[in-house]
């Protein structure tokens, strides 16, 4: 089939242009490096913090074991999902996935909130921790956000805002999973607030840039 | 991350390939068009997947092919008949810088019609941004007498000659920016890509020809 003469010139010079080029790896594949990286960092905490407390906090609390289990599995979806939509074709309705594990992530977290009336006895968090919390989130969410947007750099999102909001879905969800690891006391209400307040900032200011980082157009 | 790696290296990674008719077979470029049970789909995503190795020849097949496919994308997308072209130049400019996005084993069409569907959708925007920043006052252009539109038409369209006589006899390289840049709106990425020129020279080129022409016309330095 020959194009139109105009359209033949332009693909004349894009063929004389044509250079072999590297595939991009996919997605479940690209996810899998990323998620390697928030397992190292795991390791590392796992290391300094032992596994102990945070086993006899699940035991005492099965709620936290189920909300940790929802932050993973929204990680890992929202990660795959954020390179899923950099290649052109993948259906945007993927980017819902995430979404029943990041309501029992939410759901067992909103339960932990009950706590101060059902056991009593627990140790909550103050507002002074729940503070610790916050940073702790932000501040492991934004090497994690921007190892995602390096890696999605090659790749070619077509709705960029879409992409970025999972990848701070994503980070926001890694990070509050590491938390899990050296979190000393079970979730409050305040607590919860801080968690939903760092994950809202994570995800917007993923969103607010994002977009523009991942933008080729 | 490099885009490219040289044809020997990316032979070395996918050795032989040109054509997966099965998850386990391949079949070289050559013999793609050979094969009549297959669908155009599958014809289109062989070719590309020899572009992505470097394969001249099947790229600009996949490319002539793809023309049709890009416009029925951006019909669907309510692109005007008239600037479905510059959709389809786009779209083509596109597909060249993400191709390594692609992967055979996958719909080109789904893969295209994407890209196109992205790219009419931007088309659509900057025409609508364009044409909000018009004056529209349908009831003063019926108002307005037509007793000299004639003759203004005439002499529109001699001025219209006058410039376009003027641009020809400009430097190749200045010719060459005013089209891209002036004439076809093209941003500097897309003129430099069309034309092979740097950005800075293009730049350089539009200045001195709008310098030129400036002088030619108005008698301003």
């Amino acid at each position: 089939m020959t194009a139109p003469r105009h359209h033949q010139a332009l693909i004349d010079r894009l063929g004389t242009e044509l250079i072999p080029v590297r595939r991009l790896l996919p997605p479940w594949l690209r996810a899998a490096g990323w998620l390697l990286a928030v397992v190292a960092i795991a390791c590392v905490l796992l290391m300094h913090y032992g596994a102990g407390g945070m086993l006899r906090r699940w035991a005492d609390t099965p709620d936290m074991a189920w909300a940790f289990l929802g932050a993973a599995a929204t990680a890992i979806s929202a990660a795959w999902v954020a390179f899923s939509l950099g290649v052109p074709g993948r259906r945007a309705s993927w980017a819902w996935l995430p979404v029943p594990a990041a309501l029992l992530w939410i759901g067992a977290s909103g339960f932990g909130c009950l706590r101060g009336w059902v056991g009593p006895g627990t140790q909550v968090a103050s507002l002074h921790q729940s503070a610790d919390c916050l940073v702790f989130i932000i501040s492991f969410s934004i090497p994690l956000s921007a190892l995602l947007i390096v890696l999605l750099r090659r790749a070619f999102p077509l709705r960029p805002t879409l992409a970025a909001v999972m990848i701070g879905l994503a980070s926001a969800a890694a990070s509050a999973t590491l938390l899990e690891i050296c979190h000393a006391y079970a979730v409050a209400a305040t607590d919860l607030l801080t968690h939903a307040l760092a994950v809202a900032v994570v995800v917007g200011v993923n969103a607010a840039m994002g977009g523009r980082l991942l933008s080729r157009a | 991350m490099p885009h490219a790696l040289t044809a020997a290296g990316f032979m070395g990674v996918d050795s032989g390939v040109y054509r997966r008719v099965s998850p386990l077979t391949y079949v070289p470029a050559d013999r793609i068009a050979a094969n009549d049970s297959e669908s155009p789909d599958q014809r289109r995503a062989a070719w590309m997947a020899a572009a992505q190795a470097g394969d001249r020849r099947a790229y600009e097949k996949v490319l002539a092919d793809s023309v049709a496919l890009i416009r029925a994308a951006a019909r669907r997308q309510g692109v005007a008949v008239d600037h479905l072209d510059d959709v389809v130049q786009e779209t083509l400019i596109t597909v060249h810088r993400v191709r390594h996005t692609y992967d055979p084993v996958r719909s080109y069409d789904a893969w295209l019609s994407a890209i196109a569907s992205r790219r009419a959708i931007d088309a659509l925007r900057s025409r609508g941004r364009r044409d909000s920043r018009e004056v529209h006052d349908e009831f003063a252009l019926d108002r307005h007498a037509d007793v000299d539109d004639a003759s203004a038409a005439t002499e529109s369209e001699q001025r219209a000659q006058r410039l376009h006589a003027a641009i020809a006899e400009l430097p190749p390289g200045q010719r060459e920016a005013v089209e891209q840049l002036g004439l076809r709106e093209y941003s500097l990425q897309e003129a430099e890509k069309l034309t092979g020129r740097r950005t800075g020279a293009l730049k350089v080129n539009l200045h001195r020809a709008l310098k030129t022409l400036r002088e030619r016309f108005h008698g301003e330095p």
